[in-house]
């Protein structure tokens, strides 16, 4: 009787482990939409392999001394600082700095724009330059990437509004930089006194993504490419330490990257009509379309980033003393809204918000807009505890 | 190099295939008139003996399938040959023992001697071992063979805290003493020691095992420090075995013909071990757990740990002990296994929060052994994997199937 006992237990524990692992009940993928990682829907299956390429440059290849780390760098990897694509922790954080007007960076010899705080051993760090102002910034998301390229010039432009001509206090400017010559310039690029629109970047510096890419690898992690071929340590051309086939992956990759989906859309509208009636919306443009872009998936469609790509004056708390581009200290390109409720998840469980992380809240973020969001946080802080309630509510599920 | 391993071990195959119809080979059987440590586990093997040929032969294999599932993604199901390993021993002399391991990973991309050393019994406290020594840290190092354990992966924080199987050309001495019921042994090597790959690798966090492929280190030191292990164990015979172990030296290369290039760092690991049988109902409860310390440069990432921890907990249960299928004394045996792993203990600078990047596992399971040279087991597998920033685990379940047998 005992060893029948035994025979049954078992039986049972081993019909327990199989279905254990069976796929079914295994553990689950997370809902699409509390993912901020994924490739956008209706790539050919050349694209998703392409997709995939780009994935593990930009996921799985840590760089050592061996394959070019530094000798002085920022981090290791890309996705060291942008975890499951999402925003980036106070850890991950870089520093600009000895840029603070139009004349440029005064701090070039001493190696600026970006401190490389960390080095390989045996290297000294760099250290910031007595004196120089500098700016803490944390990495963003990089999720509907692609979508933000394939805006047109046009209608960027179109939501500028340099000298408030409808008097509401807002602006809004695009950044016109100069373009490295790699640069490949999209259709129907607009053009002034050789510069062009830079959307990128926390100030919109970077005028595309393979700008952005090749840059972040130099000045990040010290690997030059044949796009950006100055050492950040010995200030001279070196060889490339990484193939343009690597870095056309992780552009691919950046570009193809889905945007986030709004989760509950139908339990957040009035938490939405808030949003619109403070003015919010006049900057976090809630719907943008693409124009003609060469991936198909991308082009001509409707998106909702909540952003305009535009630079807006936040006011002297806000001001970090760091300019880019035509951007001054305290312009900051609208960061997108979307994805926002699902920062926590990359970031350790908090919340990191602004442009150097400074907000530990949804709240905290809001009461510290200034110049031209002045008045919409002033209208804020006027809301009841409901309407304020349903308005963070709205902003989380974006 | 490769193609001569390979030929030994054809010729081992084929003399072991030969060995089932003829009297030529006979089986050495493992010495148990004397209490075993875990220091003792390269003697504690099985071989085979051809005539009076003082070389004996042996080694097991390892063979299993997986399938496993990480938040809803699966790569299917797969088969592998993680390792065969293949013994070579010989009594060359009274008293002047050779014994070695050679290793066949993933059915033959790396080839690997594990151990190849030298004895020399001088008296039960002292005797001299030197060659390819396998480091006494923890004990899963020493003691690994596949067929001895119940679970189908090895310990995540012998193998990935702790550099099992981690060994390195060196000399050293050990011994034992014994009394009644109580035994007391110790062991000390110096050996070349461990590289900067520690801290700068693929893994992108601090890896003890980064330094393993670098087969430099059975010809010459990285830097010229010994690393030195120490491990001293007692037994009770009706209680169990407590092993405490440290292994430490300078990693980096501080001195480059004659500049000095960077001070000197260290890296020290500490284990404790233990094993244990319950009386009557013959639990077997094993354990290890382990600290490591690296002097990580302050100008180097925080990704990279200065301090790591972890341990497994192993308990065996016989159920059923019998002829069964024909085979006498077989066993049928469910266990369990709990694993803990953190990477990198510590606080980031930047918010005072703290740094996670650690692994918790749990892997019950059931073996089959129909003699005890042969296990075949099937796990099931559950961990937790958080990343550095403390995000949310990634989940992984999966089962394990398969066999290791000594031969």
């Amino acid at each position: 009787m005992k060893m029948i006992k035994r025979k049954y237990i078992v039986c049972i524990v081993m019909a327990c482990l199989s279905l254990l692992a069976c796929k079914k009940t295994g553990p689950k993928a997370a809902a699409e939409e509390e993912l901020l990682d994924g490739p956008v829907e209706g790539l050919s299956g050349q694209e998703k392999e392409q997709f995939l390429k780009g994935d593990r440059a930009f996921n799985n290849d840590i760089f050592t001394k061996e394959n070019g780390l530094g000798p002085i760098f920022v981090a290791n990897s890309c996705g060291s600082c942008h975890a499951g694509d999402g925003k980036g922790h106070p850890f991950t954080s870089l520093i600009r700095f000895g840029q603070y007007d139009s004349t440029g960076n005064q701090y070039l010899d001493f190696g600026g724009p970006q401190l490389q705080n960390r080095a390989i051993p045996g290297y000294n760090p760099e250290v910031l330059p007595l004196g120089a102002r500098s700016s803490k910034l944390l990495p963003p998301a990089n999720t509907g990437l692609g979508y933000l390229d394939a805006v047109s010039d046009a209608d960027i432009l179109a939501m500028a509004d340099p000298y408030d001509a409808d008097g509401d206090g807002i602006s809004g400017v695009a950044n016109w930089v100069h373009t490295p010559s790699y640069c490949d310039y999209r259709a129907q690029s607009i053009e002034r006194n050789g510069k062009h629109i830079g959307r990128f970047g926390r100030k919109g510096a970077a005028y595309d993504l393979l700008q952005q890419t090749a840059n972040a690898y130099n000045q990040d992690m010290g690997i030059n490419s044949s796009f950006e071929p100055i050492d950040t340590y010995s200030h001279s051309e070196v060889d490339p330490e990484i193939s343009n086939a690597a870095i056309h992956s992780v552009v691919f990759y950046l570009r193809t990257l889905k945007a986030p989906i709004q989760r509950q859309p139908a339990k957040v509208e009035s938490g939405r009509q808030v949003f619109t009636s403070l003015g919010c919306e006049t900057c976090h443009k809630a719907q943008l379309k693409t124009g003609d872009y060469k991936i198909a998936v991308l082009a001509n469609k409707t998106f909702y980033p909540y952003t305009d790509l535009l630079l807006h004056d936040m006011g002297p708390g806000l001001d970090d003393g760091y300019t880019e581009g035509s951007a001054t200290t305290a312009e900051w390109r609208t960061p997108a809204l979307w994805g926002l409720g699902l920062s926590k998840n990359s970031q350790g469980g908090n919340y990191y918000l602004m442009h150097d992380g400074r907000a530990t809240s949804i709240e905290s973020a809001i009461l510290m807009h200034g110049g031209e969001g002045e008045k919409s946080k002033l209208n804020y802080q006027s809301l009841s505890v409901t309407d304020k309630n349903n308005l963070i509510q709205f902003l989380e599920s974006l | 190099m490769k193609t001569t391993l390979l030929l030994i071990l054809i010729l081992s195959f084929t003399k072991n295939f030969t060995q089932s119809d003829s009297a030529l080979f006979k089986r050495v059987p493992a010495d148990t008139s004397k209490m075993k440590l875990n220091m003792d586990a390269v003697y504690n093997r099985p071989f085979l003996q051809a005539g009076k040929l003082p070389v004996s032969l042996g080694g097991y294999l390892e063979a299993n399938s997986s399938y496993f599932i990480t938040d809803g993604v699966t790569d299917g199901l797969s088969f592998q040959v993680p390792r065969m390993t293949l013994f070579v021993a010989s009594s060359i002399k009274k008293r002047i023992k050779f014994l070695s391991e050679i290793e066949f990973e993933e059915g033959g991309k790396e080839i690997s001697i594990e151990f190849a050393s030298m004895d020399i019994e001088l008296h039960p406290l002292l005797n001299l071992r030197g060659g390819i020594v396998m480091n006494p840290i923890g004990a899963f190092n020493q003691n690994h063979d596949g067929p001895k354990w119940e679970f189908v992966s090895r310990p995540l924080s012998a193998t990935t805290i702790l550099p099992a199987t981690w060994s390195t050309a060196g000399f050293g001495l050990f011994g034992k003493y014994a009394h009644n019921n109580f035994v007391w042994a110790y062991e000390f090597y110096a050996s070349n020691g461990f590289d900067d790959k520690i801290i700068s690798n693929a893994q992108n966090r601090t890896h003890l095992a980064a330094s393993k492929p670098n087969r430099d280190r059975f010809e010459e030191s990285f830097n010229g420090v010994p690393l030195i292990t120490a491990k001293t164990a007692f037994r009770h015979r009706k209680v169990g075995e407590i092993g405490l172990s440290w292994m430490g030296g300078i990693y980096n290369k501080f001195e480059d013909d004659g500049l000095v290039l960077d001070k000197r760092r260290r890296v020290d690991a500490f284990a404790i071990d233990f094993n244990s049988v319950i009386p009557r109902i013959k639990t077997y409860i094993t354990g290890e757990w382990c600290w490591v310390l690296v002097d990580v440069p302050g100008t180097y990432s925080q990704q990279y740990g200065s301090q790591q921890q972890g341990g497994f907990l192993d308990i065996v249960q016989p159920l059923i002990k019998r002829k069964l299928f024909g085979w006498e004394n077989s066993t049928v045996n469910v266990a369990a296994r709990l694993e803990y792993t953190d990477y990198n203990v510590g606080t980031f600078k930047e918010t005072n929060g703290t740094i996670s990047d650690h692994i918790f596992a749990v892997v019950p399971g059931l073996s089959f052994r129909p003699s005890q040279q042969t296990v075949i087991r099937v796990n099931y597998r559950y961990h937790w994997q958080t990343d550095l920033l403390g995000n949310p685990a990634a989940r992984t379940s999966g089962i394990q199937f398969g066999f290791s047998t000594y031969f």
